[in-house]
């Protein structure tokens, strides 16, 4: 069945900011689906709000909206666009959720849209727990027995039948979110209750507890002739009350026989034709009774998946490319496999090596927050790892996720780790449960005893045990020799791992120069979806210890690019962003590009990327053995082999290795790592402001409390402290007096001369003022300047900030442009450099220039229509500026300084992931903004004013934005003259005002009334956080004090809006900004605009000058 | 561990792999094959097609779920070595009854481990399948060398008469509504349990019965096996099932059983590069335009006929009515003038998907239609 003639133009909805269960997976598929569709020849629509998506990049669709994926405007969108249909299964639950939307808004019949991929019964049928049920017991499947519930009573009625444990789940969320474990009667009230709150049809579904099964993953695809393959198989380490993305996961299943297997495999194929998924891909997922071998159906995901992006990279099979190709008509047999060329896609992946998964959390950022791993999904990144054997992959996959421990026995045991307290800690599943269950058998617990704790299979067990054994070898072994070493490499282990257990050999270096000395390389095999049955045309590559190396000659010169390893807050989808790009602009001038990556959610990481992708741990061993072996081969061919070693564009990752590269002899192209040091050391970078003219908040660095105290006197409280070479803000604080200075010192205890912390003054009431530009050495091109809503003192990836800057004159600007310039220069930048700067009493303060690729890049680059990554890496390889201007890559004359009036206001908004957590006791966590960076992904609104600008990007976020009703307002002693004229325009809007008595006061006496509400703390029975709860309030306004932490009003009060989802400024900034959000969406003034558009008036206007 | 002694691998053109004794300590010799199904093993090793073979596995993890007595797809272990890379320590199955190791041990089954299996495919994919030594007693590679190229070739071996059964013996469906001769030429045991579960009970012959043995119980139809070896020796099963299509007996063979009806329609067979052995092969049904994944283990083929989808027989016209989706070899025949079909693959699968399932049903169909039209004449 070949392509539908009929759909001429598609309209495909994306995920949105990144969050917790929905990350940059998603960017992956929308851009495989967007790059296939207009191969095709199809006109494509694309409606997402992240801009920091390469699925946004204009050349992408042929129309680009970064605005919020909301019914509204997507109706705007389809009334202006007029696509045939919309493509919602590669979007994540978000597109899904918005295809629901319109369905339901009655749009798709009003305009004429036909659904593709999965129709609105199917959705419902795979979404929809009760239906789920009926179809696969229809098709002879199990389930856990259970009872869909829409009250509290009927939970506790259905609960008294089943019995505890109870595994609740509310309809319709995302990532498994408000879904928990209820062990007692009290789990049940709190879970259920908010469950039923999360869901958007108020249900949740209360099932016969599966907590410890084992637990496996079918991703399938479907055509339109009814055709099914199953792509993957997944098997989860971690047992059955793990959420998935929480878990280990290893591909393909390891503890199945033919026979259950492929029962596993008619049950899904049953699913999916009684779904009736047309054509695309899906998910289900299993659990297995190690007993008996029951098998029960979980769940099912009518759409492709975070399981789907990770399979398609394990496999080499493209699930979302593949999928877009059979929504439009086509059927699997007419599919070509682009890795075999002569295959068609028609076939099931086979894989001669082991894929492992391992989740990367970042608990250390919500302090208080439950690290216990449940049925709700709270990681936020990953890193995959492919290997010859499990062991490989396993030990590769625990050191790509640039945790403490890289890999088992890098750190010592932790301080009085005994076997009973290692098995009890086994009991519950954490964040590191694998290096847990090494250490209980290194301690010498059996494989059955860890299996009775922790449900992990034995199988996954010996094979840590057979670690544990080569690991006795190498300790005890009179000398380490090449056959032992060649077990340990082969075994996945790294050099620093060795080195760790023999101290003699001189650490990590020592190691590795008596490997080589031994002639141990590894070899580089290929995933080629066929286990080598046919030749494969694509060189993406893993390596391994064996005999072979598949690595193909190639005389052209080659670069490589570093990529940023697993997403965590901090640095996250932005990265890979600029990377992508550099390969695009590399690739495209005749470089033979080479990507380093460890991230399967990533664009960078699909094989279609870059010329050759290489799935390896960001580390120093395998990043200098992939140049090695590139380099050696690109020689051999007779060409130049690597010439460029790209480390600036992936974040901190590729840049905390880039002096140790350097130092091996890798050519380390663009700012030398020299340059990117002084930048980062305090004393050097202070002289270098001093020698340039530039003020920076007066400031130390102290290696110990005392030093530290003396410094924070000199320069007097408040002073902001952190460690150095940190991203994401990574332990920063506010500190307002000595006692707290002493307190951080002794947590963060960390501070050595290797690692100094730094203290600066901090600057209150500031604006803070974010820089992105590019230096070639020669000529200087600003990109962007972003004004941030929030004051100094929020972390810069946390506030919302907008471009141009709204508030900042002429002089102001060009003293920017001016220190920005003189700051490139003097470092010796050769590409990017983002500076941040605090405006406070007309100086301009540096706080921090950093020669690197910035979260802000995607951001600037489509608020400005110039692609600075891409300018960036071609500067790296020998460009220049004026090059760069001529061949229309950067503007031809001007540069970011000079936006005109005419230039739209472009807002970047974040995403916060309280939401997701709790406390031990199931309370909200503080959603205060601070130094340390919390948010998880932004999204950017776009529009002729600031108000309706911020307005998206709130949409956005929050889908929703209250233009009436009640607010409560609660502010700060210094906030209180700047809160009134906000309010005052709530008031003119509509809205009625609550407020504390002392904001009340403040507000009386300007004239606006307001109803007292009691604080939390005075045992009213009615009080702020009795009334949010309630859901009687429609936005919180509440500023913190200076004694802020757990328990004060403050703290209750932001946890209760986090729990009763109401929207909660937290900033007197942001207040003002929400107030003008609010004014334009009330008039009604929201209108869309597509990228092009705005990227056709802002270069138009520019080249037409 | 390091316990194991050291193993190597000769193939006959001199390429050397070296890995660690596993299983049997001894030396063996065969013709070297991969099999790229990442689950089965127990059913690889026990499929009576793999006789004379020396296996190597492509999944790299084989033993994880150990062995149990459910399983086995014929009386023993057919495979004359096998090459896994890394082999289970434990067994981890609820199902298992002991380790893989153990069961190839005393079955005297001589294996390598550690070996690098995807060098050795892409090998063997270039330079085709080849005669292979293993040996974990003695590591002389010219030694090894010198004894692969003195055994025989496997293009023109017959092995059907070391795997067959030695007297007929029968598996009876619980509510039997036909009954079917099944020639074994290696079969496996799926089979007739494939057909028990449609109402169908299955006499099995051994592979030289005579026609008159074969339908002395009066069998609704017959049924050739798969099987190990060169189908261009099987002239004894090619002229039975000539006499079977004169006689308008309703035929289904599978594997082995469809060169055979190839042949016996005027069809050559010939010996593949490396052959289709796996549980990911998708085929294309002519009848129903649709794909099935299934399970292949063939080192030969039927060579297709020049006039395409459609040619002509001593027993009328025959539609090449399957074919292989990824080198378009012939993956099944259907007669359409005299009641017989065969497909190149494995629809009992074990191990592998059980998309062909249908054609089983097929032969009901076949029998249903064959009920008042004259047969056994």
């Amino acid at each position: 069945m070949p392509k539908r003639e009929d759909l001429k133009h598609i309209l495909v909805i994306g995920s949105g900011p990144i969050q917790i269960g929905q990350a940059c997976e998603f960017d992956y598929s929308g851009t495989q689906a967007c790059r296939v569709l207009r191969e095709e020849g199809l006109r494509v629509t694309l409606v997402n709000s992240n801009p920091a998506t390469i699925m946004t990049d204009p050349e992408f669709a042929d129309a680009t909206y970064v605005e919020p994926i909301t019914t509204e405007v997507i109706e705007q969108i389809i009334a202006k666009e007029k696509p045939d249909a919309i493509l919602a299964t590669l979007g994540g639950q978000t597109a899904l959720n918005a295809a629901v939307g319109l369905h339901e808004a009655g749009i798709l019949t009003k305009y004429g849209v036909e659904l593709i991929g999965a129709d609105m019964d199917a959705i419902q049928r795979g979404e929809d727990r009760q239906q789920f049920k009926e179809v696969v017991l229809k098709v002879g499947g199990e389930v856990p027995r259970s009872a869909v519930c829409h009250s509290m009573d009927e939970v506790r009625s259905t609960v008294k039948d089943l019995g505890l444990p109870v595994v609740i789940r509310p309809s319709f969320t995302m990532g498994g979110l408000g879904s928990g474990m209820a062990h007692t009667w009290e789990d049940v009230d709190r879970i259920a209750g908010n469950g039923l709150a999360e869901s958007p049809t108020t249900e949740v579904l209360i099932e016969e507890s599966v907590l410890g099964w084992k637990e496996y993953e079918l991703e399938l695809m479907r055509d339109h002739n009814d055709n099914v393959v199953v792509v993957c198989s997944i098997e989860n380490v971690d047992p059955m009350g793990v959420h998935t993305g929480d878990s280990v996961t290893v591909a393909p299943s390891m503890t199945l026989t033919d026979r259950e297997y492929q029962h596993m495999r008619d049950v899904g194929i049953a699913i999916l034709r009684e779904v009736g998924v047309d054509t695309g891909g899906c998910n289900i997922q299993f659990a297995i009774d190690p007993a008996t071998g029951r098998m029960i159906v979980i769940e099912m995901n009518p759409r492709v998946s975070r399981s789907s992006a990770l399979a398609s990279k394990a496999t080499g099979f493209p699930i979302a490319k593949i999928a877009a190709k059979l929504a439009i008509g086509y059927t699997l047999d007419e599919i070509p496999n682009d890795i075999t060329k002569a295959t068609p896609a028609a076939f099931e992946p086979t894989l001669d090596y082991v894929v492992v998964k391992v989740p990367r959390f970042t608990f250390e950022k919500f302090p208080g927050a439950d690290p216990t791993l449940t049925t709700t999904m709270k990681s936020v990144g990953e890193a995959m790892s492919l290997g010859r054997t499990f062991q490989q992959a396993l030990q590769k996959a625990l050191r790509s996720t640039e945790t403490k421990q890289a890999g088992f026995w890098t750190r010592p045991d932790p301080e009085g780790a005994t076997l009973e307290n290692t098995m009890e800690a086994l009991k519950t599943a954490h964040d590191g449960t694998l290096y847990t269950a090494e250490r209980a058998l290194r301690l010498g617990a059996t494989i059955a005893e860890v299996h009775e704790a922790c449900k992990i299979d034995p199988w996954f067990l010996d094979q840590v045990a057979q670690l544990i054994d080569l690991r006795g070898e190498i300790e005890n072994a009179a000398v380490v020799d090449e056959a032992l070493l060649r077990r340990a490499k082969r075994a996945g282990c790294s050099d620093a791992q060795v080195a760790a257990l023999r101290p003699e050999l001189a650490g990590e270096a020592g190691v590795r120069r008596l490997r080589h000395r031994l002639g141990l390389r590894p070899v580089y095999k290929t995933v080629d979806t066929c286990a080598a049955e046919f030749e494969a045309h694509t060189p993406y590559h893993y390596s391994t210890y064996e005999d072979e190396t598949e690595v193909a000659p190639s005389n052209r010169p080659k670069v490589m690019i570093l990529g940023s390893g697993p997403n965590r807050i901090g640095q996250g989808i932005e990265f890979d962003y600029s990377c992508v790009h550099a390969v695009q602009a590399l690739r495209e001038v005749g470089y033979e590009t080479i990507m380093v990556n460890c991230n399967p959610e990533t664009v960078s990481t699909d094989y279609d990327t870059a010329d050759r992708l290489y799935f390896e741990p960001l580390t120093f061993e395998d990043v200098t053995e992939v140049y090695q072996a590139e380099n050696e081969s690109g020689r051999a061919a007779g060409g130049p082999g690597v010439v460029g070693v790209v480390v600036q564009l992936g974040g901190q990752t590729p840049l905390g290795l880039a002096e140790r590269l350097q130092d091996a002899g890798l050519p380390i192209v663009g700012t030398s790592p020299k340059a990117i040091h002084s930048a980062e050391d305090r004393g050097v970078f202070g002289r270098l402001l001093d020698e340039l003219g530039l003020v920076a908040p007066a400031g130390g660095t102290a290696t110990s409390y005392e030093e530290a105290r003396e410094v924070a006197a000199q320069i007097g409280y408040p002073v902001l402290v952190r460690p150095s070479y940190v991203l994401g803000g990574r332990g920063m604080e506010i500190v307002y007096d000595e006692d707290t200075l002493a307190g951080y010192i002794s947590r963060a205890t960390e501070a050595s001369p290797e690692h100094p912390i730094l203290i600066d003054r901090f600057l209150d009431d500031a604006i803070e003022i974010d820089v992105d530009c590019l230096c070639d050495g020669t000529d200087f091109y600003l990109g962007g300047i972003m004004e941030h809503i929030e004051e100094a003192g929020v972390h810069s990836g946390d506030s919302s900030c907008a471009l141009p800057p709204i508030t900042l004159g002429a002089t102001v600007i060009e003293q920017i442009r001016d220190y920005t310039a003189k700051l490139a220069f003097g470092i010796g930048v050769r590409g990017l450099m983002n500076v941040q700067y605090a405006l406070k009493d007309e100086q301009l303060y540096v706080l921090e220039a950093n020669p690197r690729a910035s979260r802000t890049v995607p951001f600037v680059s489509k608020a400005t229509a110039v692609p600075l990554a891409k300018a960036a890496a071609r500067i790296a390889l020998g460009a220049q500026i004026a090059e760069l201007r001529g061949e229309g890559l950067l503007l031809p004359e001007g540069d970011g300084s000079d936006a005109g009036p005419e230039v739209p206001i472009s807002v970047k908004e974040v995403l916060l992931p309280f939401k997701r957590f709790r406390t031990v006791e199931g309370a909200g966590l503080d959603a205060v903004l601070g130094p340390e960076m919390k948010s998880t992904g932004e999204v950017m609104g776009i529009d002729s004013s600031f108000g309706l600008a911020f307005a998206k990007a709130t949409l956005a976020v929050y889908g929703k934005l209250p233009t009436s009703g009640n607010v409560f307002v609660s502010v700060a002693d210094r906030d209180k003259r700047a809160i009134v004229f906000p309010v005052r325009r709530l008031v003119d809007l509509g809205f009625t005002v609550y407020a504390t008595e002392g904001t009340g006061l403040v507000l009386k006496r300007h004239g606006i009334d307001f109803t007292p509400v009691a604080r939390h703390s005075s045992g009213e029975a009615v009080d702020a956080v009795s009334l949010i709860a309630s859901g009687e309030i429609d936005l919180v306004i509440t500023t913190p004090s200076a004694s802020s932490g757990p328990r004060t009003d403050g703290w209750e009060i932001r946890s209760a809006a986090v729990v009763a989802d109401v929207s909660c400024v937290t900033t007197i900034q942001g207040a003002a900004a929400a107030t003008q959000a609010i004014e334009s969406a009330s008039r009604g003034e929201i209108r869309v605009a597509s990228l092009q558009e705005l990227h056709q008036r802002l270069r138009g206007s520019e080249t037409a000058v | 561990m390091s316990s194991r002694a050291p193993a190597i691998l000769v193939l006959e053109d001199g390429r050397v792999f070296r890995g660690e004794a596993y299983g049997s300590v001894g030396e063996t010799f065969g013709e070297a094959v991969f099999n790229t199904g990442m689950t089965g093993y127990q059913e690889t090793l026990t499929d009576p097609s793999y006789y004379g073979q020396v296996v190597a596995q492509t999944a790299p993890q084989i033993g994880n779920t150990g062995w149990n007595d459910e399983d086995d797809e014929s009386r023993r272990i057919w495979v004359a070595g096998y090459v896994v890379r890394d082999a289970s320590r434990i067994a981890s199955n609820w199902r298992a009854e002991r380790g893989l190791e153990d069961e190839l041990a005393s079955q005297g089954v001589v294996g390598i481990c550690g070996v690098d299996t995807r060098a050795l495919t892409r090998h063997l994919r270039e330079a085709g399948a080849m005669r292979v030594g293993i040996s974990s007693r003695d590591t002389d590679v010219a030694a090894l060398l010198q004894k692969v190229r003195a055994t025989p070739h496997m293009a023109g071996a017959n092995h059907v008469g070391a795997v067959t059964a030695s007297e007929p013996y029968t598996y009876q469906a619980k509510e039997p509504r036909y009954t079917v001769a099944a020639l074994d030429l290696g079969i496996k045991r799926n089979t007739p349990r494939r057909l028990a579960e449609r109402g169908i009970t299955t006499t099995v012959y051994p592979a030289y019965a005579e026609v008159d043995q074969l339908l002395s119980g009066r069998p609704d139809a017959v049924f050739l096996s798969n099987g190990p070896g060169d189908p261009a020796t099987a002239d004894h099963q090619v002229a039975l099932t000539r006499e079977l299509l004169r006689r308008k007996v309703p035929v289904f063979g599978i594997c082995f059983g469809n060169q055979i009806l190839g042949r016996a329609l005027g069809l050559e067979t010939y010996k593949l590069k490396f052959g289709h052995r796996g549980i990911n092969q998708p085929v294309l049904d002519r009848h129903t335009h649709k794909i099935e994944i299934t399970a292949h283990n063939h080192g030969f083929a039927l060579r297709a006929p020049e006039s395409g989808e459609f040619f002509e027989t001593d027993f009328g016209r025959v539609q090449v009515s399957h074919i292989c989706l990824n080198d378009d070899v012939v993956e099944g025949l259907t007669c359409l003038d005299v009641p017989a079909y065969s497909v190149q693959y494995h629809p009992e699968a074990a191990g592998g998907p059980h998309d062909a399932d249908y054609l089983f049903d097929r032969l009901i169909e076949l029998i249903q239609q064959q009920e008042g039209a004259p047969t056994h004449a």
